[in-house]
C-alpha cells in the first residue's frame, strides 16, 4: 500500500499544535513552542504553531515571542469547543497541504485524544507523553550520559535502519516510570510526539518575535456534518486550582501527616509561605480525601520540576517520584530511614514531621534574615 | 445491542519491577494482572448488562497466556471472549495494536446500538493511545476520560474529564468510551462466575481468522508494520546519594537552612 506520508522528501518544518481553552493559551503550548524552536533550528527549518478556536487570532502572534516563525490560524464557530472530530479534520487536511516533518502536541486530556486520531488518519507514528526530543544525535547522546544508566561512549548509536542525525529521537518514560525508551518514527511523516506538560523549559520572552511573526489564514472546509458529537456544556473547577506546574518551590505532604491531618497540611502550608512556594501532595492524600486532586503529583498527577522540592512524611513510591524526580532539588522529612524517598533526596532528615517541620521553618527565616 | 470491551493483560507495575542489563524488561519477574482501567470499562459494560440485558464481549490482544485473564473476566460476568493471538501480530506499536483489534471488533460485528469501551491507558505502554485508535479505523465517534456515562436510547451523555473541569458531551451509538478509574468501582468475580464462566465461549481469533480484512496487511500490522521503533531503551537515572542529615533537632534543621541558603538554593 502506498501512504503520503511515506513521501518523507516531501516534508519539512516542525509543527506545534497550540492548545487553548476557552479563547486562551495553554501555558503548555509556550513551553511547546520553545522546545519546538530548539528541534527547528537543529534542522535548519521554520518553526510554525498551528492554532485553532473561534476568533483567535488575538492570541496568535505572542507565540512568536517564544519563538514560532508562522502560526496557521483556523477561526470557526464549530472550533470553538474542542471535539475530536472537528480537530482532527482540520489538523489533517492542513498536514496534508503543508507537510509538517515533526508535529508536538501538549500531552494534555485533549492532546491524548487528538493525536492518536491524527496520525491514525495520516498513517504515521505517535510517541506518547515525551519528556525529551532530540533531533541533534550530539545533543541526544550528551542527555543519556546525565540522564540514563547508558554507558554512552561504548554504545553504537548508528543504524543501518535510518538517518540517525536527521530523526526525531524521543524519549519517554514507559512502565509507570521504570523504564525509558527512545522512539523513532523512520518511514513516515510527519514524526508525532504528545509531550508531558512542565517538563519543556519556556524561552525567555522575546517582544522582537511578536513582532516578526508571520499570521496566516489558510482556507479550510469544516461543516457540522463532520463533527459526530456535541458538546453540552464546558464546566471549569469552581475552586481555583494550584499551580504546580510553575511553581518555583513546591512542599508536599503525604500519608505521614495522618495523625493530624489539618495540623500537616498548614505547617506544610506555612513552610510553602516562607518560601515563596505552593503545596502539593500524594496520591495516598488525595485518595483519602485530605486535599483535592489537583495537588497530586506523581504518575497519574502532575509532573513537577521546581527548583526545589519538599517531601513531608511520602515514602516515594515509584509512581509518586516519576512526577517529581527530576526537581533540581530534592528534601525529605520521614521518620522512617529506610524510606525510598530518601535514595533521590539531595538533603535528608529523619524524624517526625510534626516536629521537624516547625523548627525547619524557623530555621530558614533565620537563615534568610541573616543572608 | 452489545457492549465490546478490550482489555490488556499488563505485568504489574506498582511493585519492584527489574529492567535487565540491555534495558529490556524483566518480565518474569513481574506478575501479570488485568489492565486497571479495564477493569473500570468491564465494570461499566456489565452495570449497562444489569440494566438494558445485553452481551457483553471481552477483546484481547496477546499472547495464548492470556486465558485465565479471560475466564476471570467471564466470572466477573462478561458473556463471551476473543484472544487475538498470533505470532504475526506481536511486536506492534499502537497504531498496529490498534489496527489489529478493530479488524478483530469488525469481524464480530457492530450494530448501530453497540457500544465499545476501553481503557484509557495501559500501565505498560502507558500510551493511552489505543482507544482512540480503534475508533479511527473503526470511523467511530470516541469520547475519551469518560467519567460518568448516562445512556438515553441510542445517545451517550458523557461527563469527559479535564485536568480544569469537564465537558459534558452527546455522542450515538455506535461509538467508543474510554474510561478513567473515576468512573466505578469494579466489581468481584462472583462465586457462581467461577463455575460458569468454564460453559462460556472463548473463541481464538489468529491471523487465518483476521487475513483477509481489509486493516489486516502485511505493511500494517506487528514489527514490520508498526510505523514507530524503539532506537534504545534504558533505566532512568539513579541519582547521586543526597546525605542524610545527622539528628533532627534545631542544630540539624539550622544545618540545612543554612546549606540551601548558601548555595543560594533558597
Ligand atoms: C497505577 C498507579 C498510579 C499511581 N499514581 C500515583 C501518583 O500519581 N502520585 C502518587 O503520589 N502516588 C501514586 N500512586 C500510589 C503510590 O504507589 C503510593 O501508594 C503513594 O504515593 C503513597 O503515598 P504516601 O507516600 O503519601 O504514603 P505511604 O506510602 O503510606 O508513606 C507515608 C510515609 O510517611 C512516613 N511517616 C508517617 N508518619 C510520619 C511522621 N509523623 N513524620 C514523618 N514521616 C512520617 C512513613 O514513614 C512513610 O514513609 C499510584 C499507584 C498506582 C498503582
Ligand atoms: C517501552 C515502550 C514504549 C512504547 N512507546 C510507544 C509509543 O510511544 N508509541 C507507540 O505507538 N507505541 C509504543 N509502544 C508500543 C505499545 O506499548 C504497544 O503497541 C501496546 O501494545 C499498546 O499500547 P499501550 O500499552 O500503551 O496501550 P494504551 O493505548 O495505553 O491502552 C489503552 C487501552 O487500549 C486497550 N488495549 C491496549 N492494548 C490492548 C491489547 N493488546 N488488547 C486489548 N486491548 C488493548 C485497553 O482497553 C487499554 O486500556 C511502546 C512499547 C514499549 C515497550
Amino acid at each position: 500500500m502506498a501512504y503520503n506520508s511515506a513521501d518523507i522528501a516531501a516534508f519539512k518544518n516542525v509543527w506545534v499544535f497550540c492548545e487553548q481553552r476557552q479563547g486562551k493559551m495553554m501555558p503548555t503550548t509556550f513551553e511547546l513552542i520553545s522546545e519546538g524552536r530548539k528541534l527547528a533550528d537543529e534542522l535548519g527549518v521554520e518553526l510554525c504553531g498551528i492554532l485553532l478556536g473561534d476568533d483567535v487570532d488575538g492570541i496568535a502572534a505572542e507565540l512568536g515571542g517564544y519563538g514560532a516563525d508562522r502560526v496557521y490560524v483556523y477561526n470557526s464557530p464549530l472550533l470553538k469547543n474542542y471535539t475530536t472530530d472537528a480537530y482532527t479534520k482540520v489538523i489533517v487536511d492542513a498536514v496534508e497541504e503543508f507537510k509538517p516533518e515533526i508535529m508536538i502536541y501538549g500531552a494534555s486530556h485533549i492532546g491524548r485524544d487528538l493525536a492518536p486520531r491524527c496520525a491514525a488518519r495520516l498513517h504515521t507514528g505517535l510517541c506518547a507523553d515525551c519528556t525529551h526530543l532530540d533531533v541533534d544525535l550530539n545533543g541526544y547522546v550528551e542527555f543519556l550520559r546525565t540522564g540514563s544508566n547508558v554507558d554512552v561512549d561504548n554504545t553504537n548509536f548508528e543504524t543501518k535502519m535510518f538517518d540517525v542525525n536527521t530523526n526525531l529521537k524521543m524519549t519517554r518514560p514507559a512502565f509507570g516510570g521504570h523504564l525509558m525508551a527512545t522512539i523513532v518514527c523512520p518511514r513516515f511523516r510527519p514524526a508525532m510526539a504528545t509531550v508531558r506538560p512542565g517538563v519543556m523549559k519556556r524561552r525567555p520572552f522575546d517582544e522582537e518575535g511578536v513582532k516578526k511573526v508571520e499570521i496566516v489564514h489558510p482556507d479550510f472546509e469544516l461543516t457540522e456534518a463532520d463533527v459526530q458529537t456535541e458538546v453540552v456544556e464546558v464546566v471549569k473547577a469552581a475552586k481555583k486550582l494550584v499551580d504546580l506546574i510553575g511553581a518555583e518551590y513546591i512542599v508536599s505532604v503525604g500519608r505521614g501527616i495522618a495523625k493530624d491531618v489539618e495540623g500537616g497540611i498548614a505547617l506544610a502550608e506555612e513552610l510553602a509561605d516562607v518560601l515563596g512556594g505552593v503545596v502539593g501532595a500524594s496520591r495516598a492524600v488525595v485518595d483519602a480525601g485530605w486535599m483535592t486532586a489537583d495537588h497530586q503529583v506523581g504518575q497519574t498527577g502532575k509532573t513537577v520540576h521546581p527548583k526545589v522540592y519538599i517531601a513531608l512524611g511520602i515514602s516515594g513510591a515509584i509512581q509518586h517520584k516519576a512526577g517529581m524526580q527530576e526537581s533540581e532539588y530534592i528534601i525529605a522529612v520521614n521518620k522512617d530511614e529506610n524510606a525510598p524517598m530518601f535514595e533521590i533526596a539531595n538533603y535528608g532528615i529523619v524524624g517526625d514531621l510534626f516536629k521537624v517541620v516547625p523548627l525547619l521553618i524557623q530555621s530558614i527565616k533565620d537563615a534568610k534574615a541573616e543572608a | 445491542m452489545k457492549i465490546m470491551v478490550t482489555v490488556k493483560q499488563v505485568p504489574d507495575t506498582s511493585g519492584r519491577v527489574a529492567v535487565n542489563e540491555d534495558g529490556t524488561l524483566n518480565r518474569a519477574s513481574m506478575q501479570t494482572i488485568i489492565n486497571p482501567d479495564d477493569l473500570n470499562a468491564v465494570e461499566e459494560a456489565l452495570s449497562l448488562k444489569d440494566k438494558y440485558g445485553c452481551k457483553v464481549v471481552a477483546f484481547t490482544m496477546g499472547p495464548m497466556q492470556a486465558e485465565p485473564m479471560l475466564r476471570e473476566l467471564l466470572a466477573m460476568g462478561v458473556d463471551e471472549t476473543v484472544l487475538i493471538s498470533a505470532r504475526e501480530f506481536g511486536g506492534s506499536d499502537t497504531y498496529a495494536t490498534s489496527q489489529i483489534i478493530a479488524a478483530a471488533i469488525d469481524t464480530y460485528g457492530i450494530d448501530d446500538d453497540d457500544i465499545i469501551i476501553a481503557g484509557r491507558q495501559a500501565i505498560d505502554g502507558d500510551t493511552a493511545q489505543v482507544g482512540p485508535q480503534i475508533a479511527e479505523k473503526l470511523h467511530l465517534p470516541q469520547v475519551t476520560y469518560a467519567g460518568e456515562v448516562k445512556k438515553d436510547g441510542n445517545v451517550l451523555t458523557v461527563k469527559r474529564m479535564l485536568e480544569d473541569g469537564y465537558m459534558t458531551v452527546k455522542v450515538s451509538t455506535p461509538c467508543m468510551i474510554t474510561c478513567i478509574k473515576e468512573l466505578n468501582d469494579p466489581r468481584y468475580m462472583s462465586f457462581r462466575g467461577t463455575i460458569e464462566c468454564w460453559e462460556k465461549p472463548l473463541t481464538i481469533m489468529d491471523y487465518n481468522a483476521l487475513k483477509d480484512h481489509e486493516l489486516i496487511d502485511a505493511t500494517t500490522i506487528g514489527l514490520k508494520g508498526s510505523p514507530t521503533n524503539i532506537y534504545k531503551s534504558f533505566a532512568p537515572p539513579v541519582k547521586e546519594p543526597g546525605m542524610i542529615l545527622e539528628g533532627s533537632g534545631k542544630e540539624t534543621t539550622d544545618q540545612l537552612a543554612h546549606i540551601l541558603t548558601g548555595k543560594h538554593i533558597i
